[in-house]
């Protein structure tokens, strides 16, 4: 299989389901002269002309509720949001008009818009460039969260939430645009809310998506050395939530630690944990215990934006815990 | 400048029609309350008696395939978009046979089928979903163009501006439809837009704006064909400010003792209704026999669109979890 960056695999899905659906069109602030601002929608513009990829002014609620009218309508826009701090100037069109509609309506309507955002933190980006904010739309039902980790889940995973008939924040994390992975040649898709074990162990499963994925299969390639087998499982989607997978794993393993990049409290390993203590306590040696980012504001500073994160030492410190 | 009654475009039937459908919604309307206080409707009612002229004249100066999106004042846009009445007052009682199936209420109605786009709760908030609602009649190459009616506290909002710019941009065929009945909530236009000429608030988008006496229905309609007309020629956005008032508190809580007698007085002896016969007496569309017989037929139909949401059963208790997501 050939392997490449995350970025690439982002930009076949957009190329490959706009070439197979003339419904889909992508809008944003630079998404199309200057191809995004982290190159993700390089080449459509040229191959797809203005009426289906636009530039818009930067108004980001005006953007996403422009995408919701014309979703309403069954077109299927794709938004792309700068970083994910901006999506909080279009919360309202995101909670209050995309996620409520098809019910508020009685079924009536589907929204099938996606919106594309990149999240996380690790370029010094300050706090209001950085932020891992997952957990704020788990919270709100009518919204479908993806999470990739790996280019090949990023691409079968866009793929299927442009087809799908909900609306969808779909998350990329900053940091793993330029990560390489080998991603199947020709058309895939990848059901939406189906985990995959990036990792089998016997001892312990970490319970994690996204940038953590890397940090935890670090934690991982430690604790094997001291003989504890961990299972790294890449939950890939927060809504639909494989919880099958997470009970599985742990009725496997008997022991689990979620780990998070965003902030601790309120946090989605919080509604995780709770879960599997409410679903599989007898099973667990071991409470479930829980890794996230520091509740801060992201700083500047590079040390210091380093320690808001939670790093593979941090990981196999809390999973000894249990041992 | 003002828009003018043309009366010449419109035949004794379309006339006849707009003085039916005005009636309708009063009837509707004035039958709220009631129902109200007897536990029947629950939540906020806003209601729309005064400003029949505005909706009426709307409805009629566009084609049923044409969309109206709105805000939450909006039982009365949707009667005059054609949608069931039975319908728009079983979802006032949360029944099944609602326009929204029980889920919406009184500030969420929405007829895919009519194109009746939805009524939202959130000031301004649907004025966006109107640009997207044009855009994908570019998309698609359609006819069809897209009325967007709200109050005047909403363009003091962001998104009234977002939206302005961004139909603007892109040329939607999007008529916008400020019903400005001098108050948000309690707070007068004067204390809350610092331009109280509310039709001059899209200048900075190259977008036209024109005032038109909400009141006069002829006026709307001529001033809503025009707009629309353009808007199907791909000539882009107009912006109507349509000067109305609301005869009753902002929502059925509120007795709107911020307004004096006098004032509501001024606005009544304008009440669009009697202005309407009186010009089809005048004209001799009619006779005072005949609007009478409208009258009652409407009281009738109002009657029993009353007794249909009594009968209707309440959502099925499943209903609960279905629509959240796609099945």
């Amino acid at each position: 299989m050939p392997e490449i960056t995350c970025r690439e695999a982002l930009n076949q899905a957009l190329h490959e389901e706009m070439e197979r659906d003339e419904t889909v069109f992508v809008l944003g602030e630079d998404v199309g002269l200057y191809e995004g601002s982290f190159k993700v929608t390089k080449g459509l513009l040229a191959k797809f002309g203005d009426k289906r990829v636009i530039d818009t002014p930067i108004s980001e609620a005006g953007i996403v509720g422009m995408a919701c009218g014309a979703a309403m309508t069954g077109l299927r826009p794709i938004v792309e949001l700068m970083t994910i701090n901006f999506s909080i100037v279009a919360l309202d069109q995101i909670m209050n008009h995309a996620a409520v509609a098809r019910y508020m309506f009685g079924g009536q309507v589907a929204v099938p818009l996606t919106i594309r955002t990149p999240g996380g933190a690790g370029h010094q980006l300050g706090a209001q460039h950085s932020h891992s904010l997952e957990a704020l739309f788990l919270h709100c039902p009518g919204l479908r969260v993806i999470v990739p980790s790996v280019p090949a889940d990023a691409k079968g995973l866009l793929k299927s939430a442009i087809r799908s008939q909900d609306p969808v924040m779909f998350i990329e994390h900053e940091g793993l645009y330029a990560v390489k992975g080998e991603v199947p040649a020709g058309e895939y898709t990848i059901p939406l809310g189906r985990a995959d074990i990036k990792r089998e162990g016997r001892d312990l499963t970490l319970v994690t998506l996204s940038r953590m994925v890397y940090v935890c299969l670090e934690a991982a390639e430690e604790l094997a050395k001291e003989g504890i087998e961990v299972e790294v499982l890449d939950l890939r989607a927060l809504n639909p939530l494989d919880m099958k997978a997470v009970l599985d794993s742990v009725r496997k393993t008997r022991r689990a630690v979620t780990v998070e990049e965003s902030w601790l409290t309120g946090g989605w390993g919080g509604e995780i944990a709770a879960r599997i203590m409410e679903e599989a306590f007898d099973d667990l040696d071991a409470p479930v215990l829980r890794v996230g980012g520091a509740d801060v504001p992201m700083p500047y500073n590079k040390a210091l934006e380093k320690a808001a994160i939670p790093d593979a030492a941090q990981v196999a410190a809390r999973v000894r815990e249990l041992f | 400048m003002d828009g003018k009654s043309d009366p010449l475009m419109l035949g004794t039937p379309e006339l006849l029609s707009m003085y039916r459908d005005m009636v309708r919604i009063r009837e509707f309307e004035e039958a709220c309350p009631q129902l109200y206080s007897q536990g029947k409707i629950g939540g906020f009612l806003h209601l729309y008696s005064g400003q029949e002229a505005v909706g009426v004249g709307v409805a009629h100066a566009i084609h049923p395939d044409d969309y109206l999106i709105s805000a939450y004042r909006e039982h009365g846009l949707a009667i005059a978009k054609k949608v069931p009445v039975q319908a728009v007052m079983a979802e006032l009682f949360g029944k099944a046979t609602g326009v929204s199936r029980g889920k919406g209420g009184s500030m969420h109605m929405f007829d895919a089928e009519r194109r009746f786009m939805g009524g939202y709760g959130i000031v301004g908030g649907h004025l966006p979903l109107a640009v997207g609602l044009g855009y994908s009649i570019l998309y698609r190459g359609g006819d069809e163009v897209v009325v967007c009616l709200f109050g005047d506290g909403a363009t003091n909002q962001g998104v009234f501006h977002e939206a302005m710019n961004m139909a603007a941009l892109y040329r939607v065929p999007v008529v916008f439809i400020c019903e400005n009945n001098m108050y948000g909530i309690g707070t007068s236009v004067a204390r809350a837009s610092a331009v109280e000429e509310l039709y001059k608030k899209s200048c900075a988008y190259e977008t036209p704006g024109l005032r038109v006496d909400g009141m006069d229905v002829l006026a709307v309609y001529q001033a809503v064909h025009q707009a629309v007309q353009k808007a199907r020629n791909g000539e882009g956005p107009t912006y109507i400010e349509a000067r109305t008032y609301r005869y009753r508190g902002h929502s059925i809580s509120d007795p709107g003792t911020y307004r004096s007698e006098q004032e509501k007085k001024i606005w009544k002896d304008r009440d669009p209704i009697p202005a309407l016969a009186a010009y089809l007496l005048r004209e001799e569309h009619t006779s005072q026999k005949e609007l009478t017989a409208i009258d009652e037929e409407e009281r009738k139909i109002i009657q029993e669109a009353i007794a249909f949401a009594e009968e209707s059963p309440d959502p099925d208790p499943e209903e609960l979890w279905t629509d959240v997501y796609a099945p």
